[in-house]
């Protein structure tokens, strides 16, 4: 019998093995483990007629109830031997210090610093302004909207570009939920409500009732590249991309460079200081070189299965400058195309006078892509609208 | 009835499902907290196994309930037999009853259709409900599973509360295709099943088919377990295993390293998409077998 497992026999009428059971609870809370009051309380109770000469019994009944997830199922080995075999929880708090609360682990080990581009967010914080902003989109700014994006400094005017992208993913995604709603009424009859109805009229079905499937929303997955080339658009694109988070009831963002980074948790985030300070651990390599195909299969590897479903339209942002192979981008595009419903390609520079999509990789995935339009600016992307609204 | 780990154990692997003692230890804190059981894992490692394993154990009727995207409360829970009840109502018209006399008599429980989740929480015994593929059904259908699993009791307007009457062992699967609510995945116990080791797998195919001669078996094994190690798109699952031990053992197959070709032919069962068959050529085949054997 060691120690630690010592403290757990009931002799002090269990006092000392509950408190020692809220350290251990509070060391996994600060690892991020998800862990209620009903788990302590049921844990307490595992914990109390556990055999307790033996710790392995205990890890198992532990981990089967205070494990939530495979992260946590591969992590809580490491907890539990710091806490119970260590004197004390202040050792196994600091397993994650530093690292952040996120469930995603491929955040919590990026190492940076804050990137350059991240810099021009900070202070930045544009509420939509009452009620004139729900009338129109584009046109009431149009002077503005013409602008090429990368003229654009002042930071005013980025506040207002703010603005009116949040206004336009807000309609485009009240577009779409209209279009569904009308086509879908009255295609079912609720036999349920049919015959209650019928009753009253001796079992003849007088009056019908329809079930109005509730409509789901589009869910829109944006995947941002933020390297060197892209780097005059991208503090735009993460703006639109964070407008697009919070009205898009389903919406996922991951950003690339060299690698693929998952930033939707980040972006939601609305302390701004704290979404600034998880965007910086994630910029490191952030307007660095472009590894457009691998980054496309790190996707299609860890995220595609859960993030895309049936309604799920793509929108990749990127001036297809790729130093990887085009083979490669060709491949992932085409497994990404099986499962995403429609693939959207942005392109800044398509607005450039007298560019045609030469860049290898651009030509690599253009088969793969259902629309593939210009985005240097509001008017180009408002021109989106419509046919988002189709898909 | 409570069963200890070791009872459980054992009768884990009387029925033929080779358990570890986490996964025992799941299944007694099951029966002590009513709690659901949630397994993760990928694809074919043998999660619904575990449920269909464990109605075994507790000598119990296996329910179980498929999730979709769509899944509603009408496929999940309970429907009226409304061809029954307009029948009922033609029937009754000539009589000279009260409408609400009438309304009773075509919402009786005979006119009740049972779906899994009212029938789990209806029997008299307690039954294995499995929830499977849970990620692939709608939130809204998450988040009233969740109320079913914490109060046991589900209300019918027409009828009332139906409260359980013995607490179903609930176990549930997800693969993946969506996250969970953080709400579903505290309220369950968790066990994260992974790919098998070698001898784990081993044992799998030896409980499995009992009739395998134990060469063949360990040589089955070990070249699932190499070829996992490829580049492939669907790693083989448990269940693969044991489909291509069985199709070996019908093929008359004695030994991987005699015949690579019909052995090449009959990847199909271990290989399901047409990009991961043509990464493992003929050749592959044979330095796998090679080494396998």
């Amino acid at each position: 019998m060691t120690g630690a497992v010592a403290i757990l026999t009931p002799q002090d009428g269990g006092r000392m093995l509950a408190r020692r059971f809220v350290g251990f609870v509070r060391a996994l809370r600060d690892n991020g483990f998800p862990v209620g009051l009903r788990e302590t309380i049921d844990g307490l109770r595992v914990a109390r007629q556990a055999e307790l000469d033996h710790r392995e019994p205990l890890r198992w009944a532990l981990r089967s109830l205070l494990c939530a997830s495979r992260t946590d199922w591969q992590r809580f080995d490491e907890v539990f031997d710091l806490y119970w075999r260590g004197h004390g929880q202040l050792r196994a708090a600091q397993i994650s210090a530093g690292g952040s609360r996120s469930r995603t682990p491929e955040i919590t080990d990026a190492e940076g610093h804050t990137g350059p581009m991240l810099g021009a967010d900070r202070g930045e914080d544009a509420e939509a302004e009452g009620g004139e902003g729900r009338r129109g989109g584009a046109s009431s700014a149009e002077s503005l909207a013409a602008t090429d994006l990368r003229h654009i400094i002042d930071a005013d005017e980025l506040a207002r570009i703010n603005d009116l992208t949040e206004r336009l993913a807000a309609r485009m995604k009240y577009r779409l939920t209209r279009r569904e709603r009308q086509r879908r009424r009255g295609r079912r009859l609720d036999l349920r409500r049919v015959i209650h109805r019928s009753i009253r009229f001796g079992g003849t079905p007088m009056q019908l009732a329809y079930r109005v499937r509730w409509p789901k929303p589009l869910r829109l997955v944006v995947i941002l590249d933020a390297s060197g080339s892209m780097s005059l658009y991208s503090t735009f694109f993460v703006r639109f991309i964070r407008g697009v988070l919070d009205n898009f009831r389903e919406a996922e963002a991951f950003v690339f460079h060299t690698r693929l980074i998952h930033i939707s948790a980040a972006l939601r985030e609305r302390d701004t200081e704290k979404a600034l300070e998880r965007m910086a651990l994630m910029a490191a390599g952030w307007a660095g070189g472009t590894r457009i195909g691998d980054s496309l299969a790190a996707f299609n590897r860890n995220y595609a299965a859960s993030v895309i479903n049936s309604r799920t339209a793509v929108m990749i942002v990127s001036d297809g400058y790729d130093t990887g192979a085009p083979e490669t981008l060709s491949a992932e595009m085409a497994r990404l195309k099986r499962r995403a419903k429609r693939i959207i390609w942005l392109n800044p520079m398509i607005g450039w006078r007298d560019y045609a999509p030469v860049a290898q990789g651009m030509a690599a995935a253009l088969p793969h892509v259902d629309l593939f339009a210009s985005a240097h600016n509001l008017e180009s992307l408002a021109a989106l609208e419509p046919y988002l609204a189709k898909l | 009835m409570t069963l200890d780990r070791e009872a459980v154990l054992k009768r884990l692997g009387a029925v033929g499902y080779v358990a570890d003692p986490q996964l025992a230890t799941a299944v007694v804190l099951m029966q002590q907290l009513a709690r659901p059981l949630l397994i993760e894992g990928e694809a074919g490692v043998g999660k619904t196994e575990v449920a269909k394993a464990l109605a075994a154990v507790f000598e119990t009727p296996l329910i179980r309930l498929q999730c979709y995207e769509g899944l509603d409360a009408n496929a999940a829970v309970y429907e009226w037999d409304y061809q029954r009840q307009l029948l009922a109502i033609k029937i009754w018209e000539s009589e000279k009853r009260s409408a609400e006399e009438k309304e009773r008599h075509i919402f009786d429980e005979d006119f009740l259709l049972k779906r899994p989740l009212l029938k789990a929480i209806s029997m008299e015994k307690p039954p294995v409900l499995l929830v499977d593929e849970i990620d692939r059904a709608d939130e809204e259908f998450e988040a009233y599973l969740l109320e079913v699993l914490s109060d046991f009791q589900i209300s019918i307007p027409e009828l009332g509360t139906v409260t359980a009457t013995a607490i179903p062992y609930v176990v549930l699967t997800s693969n993946g295709t969506r996250e969970l609510s953080d709400a579903l995945r505290r309220r369950c116990l968790y066990h994260y099943v992974d790919l098998p080791s070698e001898a784990k797998e081993l044992r799998i195919v030896a409980a499995r088919l009992p009739d395998i001669e134990s060469a063949l078996a360990a040589q089955v094994v070990r070249f699932v377990q190499a070829l996992r190690k490829e580049d492939l798109r669907k790693k083989p699952g448990v269940a693969e295993t044991l489909d291509w031990a069985a199709a070996l053992m019908g093929l008359g197959v004695k030994d991987l390293r005699d015949e690579p070709e019909a052995l090449h032919e009959s990847l199909m069962c271990l290989l399901k998409t047409q990009e991961d068959q043509a990464a493992v050529p003929i050749e592959v085949v044979e330095r796998l077998a090679g080494k396998a054997g």
